[in-house]
C-alpha cells in the first residue's frame, strides 16, 4: 500500500457550531466538533475513524463529502489528475465531483425510500447523471445487484421486503452505482446483526479488491475496524489522538487513550476481562474542553503539563503519528497484554 | 448445581396474535438463575430475549401473551417455590421491584422527562417499603452514592436529560435496586453506551453482584459482554434456547452448529489486519414466516436429518449442558 498515491489530504480541519442563547439568538459559544483534524488517505487503502460518541468522527465525513461547510481546513481531493480543494469549492463546481465520492449509511431502514422499488433506488443516481436509458439502466442495476449479492428477481420489490443485511447490500450497490473513487462508510455495521455484520464486512473487503476503492470507515467498534482497516485514526473531543497502521496501533498504542479504548472493547474469550483499564469519568464536553490536552482528567499517566501544554500530532516514528507530551516514555499495552496467559 | 436456584423458567411460551398469524415469540424456553450469578440470555434480534424478561415480570403488551410454562421464583425464607405466573395482577405488584427488578436499555425513553431522578427513585421506595419522604429521599440519596454518581445529594434533584448516558444508566439501576431486589434483569442495559462508558456499567453490576449476592439475567446480543459477565448463558435462536450451560464450556466447545457459526463470526481486535470472517449464510426469518422443525436449519451447514425440517428437536443433556439439536440425538423414531 505503501508508495501508492495519494487520493484525499486534509489539513486543519474545523467545523464549529454555534450555541445560540436568548431572544436575540445571540451566539454565547462553540461546540468545536471538530478542531484541527489532519490526516491523508492513499489511493486504494481502508482508513478507519474510530472514536466515540461526539468525538467528531461523523462530522469530519460529512465535511468530506460536503454535506457540511467546514469552519476552516483543506480537503485536498486529487482526481484524473488535478486536485481540488473540496472544502472551499463552490456548490455549483462541486456538483460533478460529487459522483467520485459516495456513501453508506447506517441505518440501513432510514437510508432507503419505502416507496421506491430496489432497482429505482439503486438507479436513481444514474438516472440524475444522465443515464437516461431505461434498458442500459436496468442492466447496469443488476450488474450492481449481483456485485454485491442480492438477487436480480429483488429488483422490483420494495425495501421492507428485505432484511437488515439485505437493505445494506442495496445501499452499498446505490454507492457503486457510479463507480466512485472513494466510498465513505459511517457505521454501515453496527445497525446489524452479529450474523450479519460478517457478510458486510466481508462483502466490503471483496468490493474493495474487485475494484480498487478507497473507504473511509468510520465506526466506534475496535474490533470491526481490525477486520476491514489498513490504518487507523482515533479521535477523541474533535481531534485526533493516534493514527497508525492497524497492526502496530493494536500492539503497541502510543497513546493512552488508544490503550484504554482496547482495553474496553469486549472480547469473546471468558476471563479476558482482569487486564481492563476503566476509565474515570465522562467524555469531556466539546463546548468546554479542559485545558492542554483534553484527555487528560481521564488519563492515568496525565502530568503537570498535561493540563497546561496542548500536545499536537506529531510523527515520532515512520508512519505513526500520536498527540501526546508523553508518547516516549510511555509503555503502553496493546491487545497481547490485555487478554493475559489464554491466548 | 446442588443449590436452588432463586428462579427458574420452564417451559415459557409467549405469542403475539397478529392479523397476520401468531407469532410465537418465546416457543419452550428453560433455565435457572441462581444467588450471586449471572445468566447471560444471547441472541440476535427476534431471537425473543427481551419477551422472555418482559414475561417473567409480566408486563408483556398486548396483544402478546404467555400462554404457557412455569416461572418459580424461590421465596426469600425458604418456602415453597411460586409460580409467578399464576400470581394475580396485584400481587406480581409485589414481585416488581422488591423481587425482581428491571433495568432498561434506553435510560433516556425510560425516564420521565417531567420529574427529577429523586422523585422516580423515590416512588418506588416509597410505594414498596413504606418510607415516609424524607426516609425515602435519604434512601435515594444513598442508592445514587452507591451506584457511584458524583454529588448524590445534588444530583438528586436533576432531571434526566442534565446526566450524561453513563450516569443515566447508574440511576437506573440506583432505581431498579431501590428495593433491595433479589434477582436484577438487565435487558441491554449497554448497548447504548460507548465502549468506556460500557466499562464502567459493567464493572458496577460486578461489584454489586458481589456485595449483595443479586442473581441477575444479562441479555445482550454481545457474546463479548457474555464472555466478561456471565457464569452462565442461554443461546437463543427464534424464540427457543438452542444451547444453554456454563459460559466457559460453551464458549470453549460449542455444541450446537448456531453456537459455534455464531462465536466464529464475531470480530475481534485479536484477529489479523484485513481478515475475513466466516459468515452463517442467510438472514434471520421474518417472525411470520419461521422454519417448521428445527428454526435453524435452513441456514445450518451441518444439518443432516429429514427430522430437522419437520420437528423441533428436543433438550438433550451433553456434556454438562442442555443443547436443542439431533446432532446430540433425540431424533424421533430412534432409541437412545
Amino acid at each position: 500500500m505503501t508508495g501508492a498515491a495519494t487520493l484525499l489530504e486534509v489539513n486543519g480541519l474545523k467545523k464549529y457550531f454555534p450555541i445560540r442563547k436568548g431572544l436575540l439568538r445571540r451566539v454565547v459559544g462553540q461546540v468545536r466538533a471538530v478542531d484541527g483534524v489532519s490526516f491523508a488517505i492513499r489511493k486504494g487503502e481502508t482508513l478507519a475513524l474510530v472514536g466515540e460518541s461526539g468525538c467528531g468522527k461523523t462530522t469530519v465525513s460529512r465535511c468530506i463529502l460536503r454535506a457540511m461547510m467546514p469552519t476552516a481546513g483543506s480537503i485536498k481531493f486529487t482526481i484524473a489528475g488535478s486536485t481540488v480543494d473540496l472544502a472551499t469549492l463552490p456548490r455549483k463546481t462541486l456538483r460533478p465531483l460529487r459522483r467520485h465520492m459516495q456513501m453508506v449509511f447506517q441505518d440501513p431502514f432510514s437510508s432507503l425510500n419505502p416507496r421506491m422499488m430496489v432497482g429505482d433506488i439503486i438507479g436513481e443516481p444514474l438516472l440524475i447523471n444522465g443515464m437516461s436509458d431505461r434498458a442500459a439502466r436496468r442492466k447496469r442495476v443488476l450488474e450492481l445487484m449481483e456485485l454485491v449479492g442480492l438477487p436480480g428477481a429483488a429488483i422490483n420489490r420494495f425495501p421492507h421486503a428485505f432484511s437488515g443485511g439485505q437493505r445494506q447490500r442495496i445501499g452499498i450497490a446505490r454507492a457503486l452505482a457510479l463507480n466512485p473513487e472513494l466510498i465513505v462508510a459511517d457505521e454501515p455495521v453496527s445497525a446489524l446483526d452479529v450474523s450479519v455484520q460478517a457478510q458486510i464486512l466481508n462483502l466490503l473487503l471483496d468490493l474493495q479488491d474487485k475494484l480498487q476503492l478507497t473507504v473511509l470507515f468510520v465506526a466506534h467498534d475496535l474490533s470491526v475496524v481490525k477486520h476491514v482497516a489498513d490504518r487507523v485514526a482515533v479521535m477523541y473531543v474533535g481531534r485526533i489522538v493516534e493514527l497508525a497502521e492497524t497492526e502496530a496501533l493494536y500492539h503497541r498504542p502510543l497513546h493512552p487513550y488508544t490503550e484504554a479504548l482496547l482495553s474496553a472493547a469486549p472480547t469473546p474469550v471468558p476471563g479476558a476481562v482482569s487486564q481492563r483499564i476503566i476509565l474515570e469519568r465522562d467524555i469531556a464536553d466539546p463546548a468546554n474542553p479542559p485545558p492542554g490536552c483534553a484527555f487528560h482528567p481521564r488519563c492515568r499517566h496525565a502530568e503537570a503539563r498535561c493540563r497546561e501544554t496542548r500536545p499536537e500530532l506529531e510523527e515520532i516514528e515512520p508512519g505513526r503519528f500520536v498527540a501526546c507530551l508523553r508518547a516516549n516514555e510511555l509503555a503502553l499495552r496493546g491487545i497481547a497484554a490485555m487478554t493475559g496467559p489464554a491466548l | 448445581m446442588a443449590e436452588t436456584p432463586i428462579l427458574s423458567v420452564r417451559n415459557l411460551h409467549t405469542e403475539f396474535a397478529a392479523p397476520e398469524g401468531t407469532v410465537h415469540a418465546v416457543d419452550g424456553v428453560s433455565f435457572d438463575v441462581f444467588k450471586g450469578r449471572t445468566l447471560g440470555v444471547v441472541g440476535e434480534s427476534g431471537c425473543g430475549k427481551s419477551v422472555t424478561a418482559r414475561s417473567i415480570l409480566g408486563i408483556v403488551e398486548r396483544p402478546g401473551r404467555v400462554t404457557g410454562g412455569e416461572i418459580l421464583l424461590q421465596p426469600a425464607d425458604g418456602g415453597t417455590p411460586v409460580d409467578l405466573l399464576k400470581m394475580s395482577p396485584w400481587d406480581m405488584r409485589a414481585v416488581r421491584g422488591p423481587e425482581i427488578a428491571l433495568v432498561f436499555q434506553e435510560p433516556m425513553a425510560s425516564f420521565s422527562q417531567y420529574y427529577t431522578i429523586g422523585n422516580q427513585i423515590m416512588e418506588g421506595i416509597r410505594l414498596h417499603m413504606g418510607l415516609s419522604a424524607k426516609a425515602a429521599r435519604a434512601r435515594a440519596i444513598d442508592l445514587l452514592d452507591m451506584v457511584g454518581v458524583p454529588q448524590p445529594a445534588r444530583r438528586v434533584d436533576e432531571y434526566p436529560f442534565q446526566l450524561s448516558g453513563g450516569l443515566r444508566q447508574r440511576v437506573m439501576i440506583a432505581m431498579a435496586l431501590s428495593c433491595d431486589p433479589r434477582v436484577l434483569i438487565a435487558d441491554e442495559p449497554t448497548t447504548a453506551l460507548d465502549v468506556t462508558t460500557q466499562a464502567q456499567i459493567l464493572d458496577l453490576l460486578r461489584e454489586l453482584q458481589q456485595k449483595r449476592g443479586l442473581a441477575i439475567i444479562l441479555i445482550t446480543h454481545d457474546m463479548g459482554v457474555i464472555a466478561e459477565m456471565a457464569h452462565d448463558v442461554a443461546v437463543m435462536y427464534l424464540g427457543r434456547a438452542v444451547e444453554t450451560g456454563a459460559v466457559k464450556d460453551i464458549f470453549a466447545a460449542p455444541q450446537h452448529p448456531y453456537t459455534r457459526a455464531l462465536l466464529r463470526s464475531i470480530p475481534t481486535v485479536m484477529a489479523k489486519p484485513r481478515t475475513r470472517l466466516p459468515t452463517i449464510e442467510g438472514s434471520i426469518p421474518q417472525p411470520f414466516n419461521r422454519p417448521v422443525g428445527c428454526a435453524y436449519h435452513p441456514r445450518c451447514t451441518e444439518a443432516v436429518f429429514a427430522a430437522c425440517r419437520t420437528e423441533p428437536p428436543p433438550e438433550v443433556g451433553v456434556a454438562g449442558r442442555n443443547v436443542r439439536c439431533y446432532l446430540h440425538g433425540g431424533l424421533p423414531g430412534a432409541r437412545a
